[in-house]
Parts: structure tokens; C-alpha cells; sequence
């Protein structure tokens, strides 16, 4: 009942007006209609969001003032002037979708209001109850719409991310699903050249009587990538255990050293060889790029190993670590996901992870079934994903951005 | 003894993993100083680490020394420079160790005159091992490397004036290599990247990847 009597005000208010001045030429300075304020949604509060409805029958200059007053009978203050043309529904299409009628109202995400006399803006608060009125002005006059009432508060979940959340919660399914179902069946894995080389690298690195080099990235241990050279760290510690050759490895990030320590630590323990551990072939190097590049180039040319393993994120010092590697005649297998850098990698390393492979790579290592089972899970992702791909192409070719739509970040 | 070195680590990566999920969809101030609140902690792990850091730094050059194995003179060279830099640093241009470091004074002057330079020298080289790495690449043995040869003179040409002196087309068709296929192979990568980093991050919050706690299997 009161939202049918809030509609008939909201439709009849602006032709008030316009009878009221039926002297003007052109088109006469209506007041706003269809107003509305709620909490301005997928934020931590302090935002409150208020539409009316567009209306082009407005005279030209004139242009649109939010206020707002923290009582239905307080006085009100300036919070924002809305231009007549822009700040549409569609302008923010994160908050407010990809709507037909969303270019039919005008918006304002009102943060914080002036006060008359206060130093500076006043934020808006969460959980108090705030009254705002929009105006029609084009000079002195204003002509403002009925007043509503919202309050702010911090949301629970982001509704802009609500795409990423389902793509991902079904990915992990996939995932999840295919490590079960690797349980109960053996899984095709496709062979990455690569990793079926460390084996080789390690041995050849055993025959020779010399080390082998693990070099990790530049990046911390916050880095994804970093984890998983730790990953394949693990492994090849654990082979060269078993092997007694002799493992360096070199650090530009002191929490990465520390992990690094302990991973290899453990990794000798559980071969059964810890007295073969020094805590001295896992060590610090520089944290600076150019001299971690420096220092770790020294280690190739005079020590001379065997086998050089670059995995992690790298910088610039890619080309400058690889090519005097390839100098020393090392076996070089490098892994990363720094795509600026995989072409250096490529032409000068033996073996190169691409991407996705540094990922795979410990998994593949281990063979075990659970781990290669979310190997089959990566691959069916990515496989759908392809598929979307194309099916996306495809829409958006012909006009229909609905799936575009879908698959946009906010 | 198992419990802190299994269960212990296995029980944080399965609580911080999923926290840090979390926080990503959860705008709310709670969890926004949550996340806060881990940001700090990893800072402050790094700032403890950094210690260990210098220590195996010094250690590994101090045995090198010792040793007298080959270039240990280099060894010694770090010494001498975090001493000086360190001195440096306690003097602080008169103010001393307690005081914010000074805007100018040695440690400034040994860092753009010494350490900057040094950097850009290492930089610079990347030049000719980049000519070096190309050479090799470019050579058409194979069709593949013949394709890579035309796209990377295409694209090299169209990068310089020449390219456009010689054809309007040369800059278009380079443009297009960049913006087409090789964008292409990139977000191609990043698909799969992306991929790789989700299905890492559930196998070590569920504890099936437990190679980061070393060793490995079960």
C-alpha cells in the first residue's frame, strides 16, 4: 500500500511542478522521481547508494544535487551535483548488472556530505539511519523529489566477485573429484619433457662427481610460483639424498632460505642420509637482482655444477643466469610462470616448464595417484575453459555479449 | 614430535589457506583487518629472517675465505663493503645509529656511486646476451625457428623507423604479431597458469601436497 501511494507521489510531484511554471520556454525544471537509497552492496560499509529515474525532458544546464541529513527533519547537506547526462545504472555495471532498463536511472554512491561550517567532509557512518533528497537545479531554484531513508553497513560477501567465486568453487570441485577418482583408477598423464630430464640431470650430476645448482626466483614466499619450486625443491633434495650428490642451493629471500633449509633438511632425513645435510648448501646470496645475478653466475663459472635448476618467478636476470649457465655446459632446466621471460629460458636452457608445468611439476614428480589426479582435474578445467572460450568468441561475434557479461572481473 | 612437524603445519595450511580464500569475497571490516593482520605477521616473519639471511651471507663467504678456494678474494670483498656500509650506517652523517637515516652522507654516496652503477653494468650486459640468445634462436633449422626468424624481423623492423621507410605494412603487420598472436600464446599461459595455482593451493590446504613440509609422501 505505501509503496503503490510512494509511486503515485513519485509520478505526480514532477507534473506539480511542471504546472507550476508553465511560462517557460523549452521544456520546464521537473523534480527527480522514483527515488530510492539502499546500502551501496559488495562493500565494507560507509557507501550508501541512491537511483531516480532518468528524465531527458530536463531543460539544458540544469543538473541534478544529492543531500543528505541525519534526520527525517534535520537539515540537509550537500553530498554530491550529478550531471543530466551521465552516471547511469549502466556506468557501474559491478553494482547494478547488465539490466535493460539500467539506462533509465541516474545513480550516486554517496561516501560523505559537507556540513555547512564543518572543516571537511563528514564520512557516513554504518549502522545510522541517513535521509537524502535529490533536486532538479539549473540556477537558484531547486525542485527536489520526496525524501528517503537508508543506512550503510559492512557486507559479508562480495557480490562483484560472485563470478570468480563459482568458477572457482566448480574448478575445485573438478579438482576435488578427480583426486578421488584417481584413487580408485590409473589416470593418463601427458609426459613433460622437462621433468622426465631431472632424473637424468641428477644422475649425470652423481657421475660426474659434481653438484647441482637449485636457483629460486626473485619473488618471496607469498609468490605461488615460489611454493611450487619449494615443492620441486623437496624432490629433487630427496633425490640427490639418495643419490649422494651434492645439492647448493641459491636464495634471494630470506624467509625462502628458511623454508628452503627445512624442506631440504627434511628431504634428507626422510632418504634416510641426514648426516649427508649441511646447512650451508642452502644459502643466501644477495637480495638485490643484479647482485643475486652477480653472485649466483660466479657460483656457475667456478664451481663448474653439473646441473642447473632455475624455478620461481624471474626478472631480467633470466637471460644473465641462463646464458652463463649454457656457457659451463651444465644441464639446464628452468621452470616459471614469468611469461616476459620464457622465451629466454627456451633459447637457452635444455628443458623449460612452461607455465602451467611448473605447477604440475612436483605433482608429476611424486607420482603418487591423489596428486597426478589433480593434474587430470587441471586438464579437464582447462579444457572447459577452452571450450568457453570459444563459445564466447563465437556470441560476442554475433552480438551476444551475455556471456561476455558473465566472465568479466570487476 | 610427528604432531609439530605433520599435523601442526598441515592444520595451519588448511586454516590460513582457507582464511585467505575467505577474506577475497568477504568485503566486511573483520575481514579486511584480518587480512590486514596477516600482512603485518608476514612482515614482521621477514624482518626476524633477514637476520638469518645475513648470517649464512656472512657464513658462506667467512668458509670461502677460510678455504682459500677459487675467488675468495671476492669473499673478502663483501666484507669489506658491509663494513664499510655498515660504518656508514652507525655514523649516519653525524646524527648517529639512533637517529632516521640522513638523506645524503656515505652510506648515500657508497649506494649511487657504487651499488647503482654495479646494477647497471649487470643490466647493461643483457644487451649482448640478448644478441647472443638471438643468434642462436633465429637460426632456420626447422620450420618452427623459421616462422619465429620472419615474425622477429617483422617485428623488430616495425619497432624502427626503417621498418615503416621501407613499408607502411611493416609496422601493421608487427602491431598485429603483438597484438593478436602473441597475446594470444600469453593469456594462453596465464589461463593455465591460473589453473596451476588453484589446484596447487587445494592440494596443499587439503594436505595432499606435502612436499613444502619436505620429504614428501605420506
Amino acid at each position: 500500500m505505501m509503496r503503490f501511494v510512494w509511486q503515485v507521489a513519485a509520478g505526480t510531484f514532477p507534473l506539480l511542478v511542471a504546472i507550476a511554471h508553465p511560462a517557460q520556454a523549452g521544456p520546464a525544471l521537473q523534480a527527480p522521481a522514483a527515488i530510492e537509497a539502499t546500502d551501496t552492496h559488495s562493500d565494507e560499509g560507509g557507501s550508501i547508494t541512491v537511483t531516480w529515474a532518468r528524465n531527458a525532458n530536463q531543460p539544458q544546464g540544469a543538473r541534478y544535487i544529492v543531500e543528505v541529513a541525519t534526520a527525517a527533519d534535520g537539515l540537509f547537506h550537500r553530498a554530491a551535483e550529478v550531471p543530466l547526462i551521465g552516471a547511469l545504472l549502466s556506468d557501474d555495471p559491478a553494482i547494478f548488472g547488465h539490466g535493460d532498463d539500467n539506462q533509465t536511472r541516474h545513480f550516486y554512491h554517496v561516501t560523505s556530505y559537507t556540513a555547512a561550517g564543518a572543516e571537511g567532509p563528514a564520512k557516513i557512518e554504518n549502522d545510522r539511519d541517513y535521509h537524502f533528497r535529490v533536486g532538479t537545479t539549473a540556477g537558484e531554484q531547486v525542485f527536489y523529489g520526496y525524501t528517503v531513508q537508508a543506512a550503510a553497513h559492512g557486507n559479508w560477501f562480495n557480490r562483484k566477485k560472485l563470478n570468480n567465486f563459482a568458477m572457482g568453487t566448480i574448478f575445485s570441485i573438478i579438482v576435488l573429484v578427480s583426486i578421488a577418482m584417481a584413487r580408485r583408477r590409473d589416470l593418463y598423464i601427458r609426459r613433460i619433457a622437462g621433468l622426465e630430464a631431472l632424473d637424468e640431470a641428477l644422475g649425470r650430476a652423481t657421475e660426474m662427481g659434481r653438484s647441482v645448482l637449485f636457483i629460486h626466483g626473485l619473488s618471496g614466499m607469498d609468490s605461488p610460483s615460489t611454493i611450487a619450486s619449494i615443492n620441486v625443491l623437496s624432490r629433487v633434495a630427496r633425490r640427490t639424498a639418495e643419490y649422494d650428490s651434492d645439492l647448493r642451493v641459491a636464495n634471494s629471500d630470506a624467509v625462502v632460505m628458511s623454508v628452503s633449509q627445512e624442506v631440504v633438511k627434511e628431504s634428507y632425513l626422510e632418504a634416510g642420509r641426514p648426516d649427508a645435510y649441511s646447512e650451508d648448501s642452502v644459502f643466501m646470496v644477495a637480495t638485490d637482482q643484479f647482485s643475486y645475478a652477480a653472485a649466483v653466475e660466479g657460483i656457475m663459472v667456478r664451481d663448474k655444477p653439473a646441473a642447473h635448476i632455475l624455478m620461481g618467478y624471474f626478472y631480467a636476470e633470466s637471460l644473465l643466469l641462463a646464458e652463463t649457465g649454457a656457457t659451463t655446459g651444465a644441464i639446464q632446466i628452468a621452470g616459471t610462470d614469468s611469461y616476459t621471460q620464457l622465451p629466454f629460458f627456451i633459447t637457452t636452457c635444455d628443458y623449460t616448464l612452461m607455465g602451467e608445468e611448473l605447477y604440475a611439476a612436483s605433482a608429476y614428480l611424486a607420482r603418487e595417484p591423489r596428486l597426478l589426479g589433480s593434474l587430470k582435474g587441471q586438464d579437464i578445467g582447462k579444457a572447459a575453459l577452452i571450450a568457453l572460450v570459444v563459445i564466447g568468441t563465437i556470441l560476442a561475434t554475433v552480438d551476444v555479449p551475455f556471456l561476455t557479461h558473465i566472465f568479466t572481473a570487476h | 614430535m610427528i604432531f609439530l612437524r605433520r599435523t601442526a603445519p598441515l592444520v595451519l595450511a588448511f586454516v590460513v589457506g582457507i582464511l585467505g580464500i575467505g577474506v577475497f569475497y568477504v568485503p566486511h571490516e573483520t575481514a579486511q583487518d584480518l587480512e590486514k593482520n596477516l600482512s603485518l605477521w608476514l612482515r614482521i616473519v621477514f624482518a626476524f629472517s633477514f637476520f638469518l639471511g645475513l648470517v649464512s651471507l656472512m657464513n658462506l663467504h667467512w668458509s670461502r675465505i677460510q678455504q682459500r678456494g677459487g675467488g675468495w678474494g671476492y669473499s673478502l670483498v663483501v666484507y669489506v663493503s658491509f663494513g664499510i656500509m655498515f660504518l656508514f650506517v652507525v655514523y649516519n652523517d653525524g646524527d648517529g645509529p639512533f637517529a632516521p637515516q640522513a638523506a645524503a652522507g656515505g652510506y648515500q654516496w657508497m649506494f649511487l656511486n657504487v651499488h647503482v652503477p654495479c646494477g647497471a653494468t649487470m643490466f647493461s650486459i643483457l644487451a649482448f646476451f640478448i644478441a647472443s640468445a638471438a643468434y642462436r634462436t633465429f637460426r632456420a633449422r626447422s620450420p618452427e625457428a623459421a616462422i619465429l626468424l620472419v615474425s622477429a624481423v617483422i617485428v623488430m623492423l616495425g619497432r624502427v623507423p626503417i621498418g615503416a621507410f621501407i613499408s607502411d605494412l611493416i609496422p601493421t603487420a608487427a602491431q598485429w604479431l603483438m597484438a593478436v598472436p602473441n597475446l594470444a600464446a600469453k593469456r594462453g599461459i596465464l589461463l593455465g597458469v591460473s589453473l596451476g595455482v588453484i589446484a596447487t593451493s587445494l592440494r596443499i590446504i587439503f594436505g595432499i601436497e606435502r612436499a613444502y613440509l619436505g620429504g614428501g609422501e605420506e
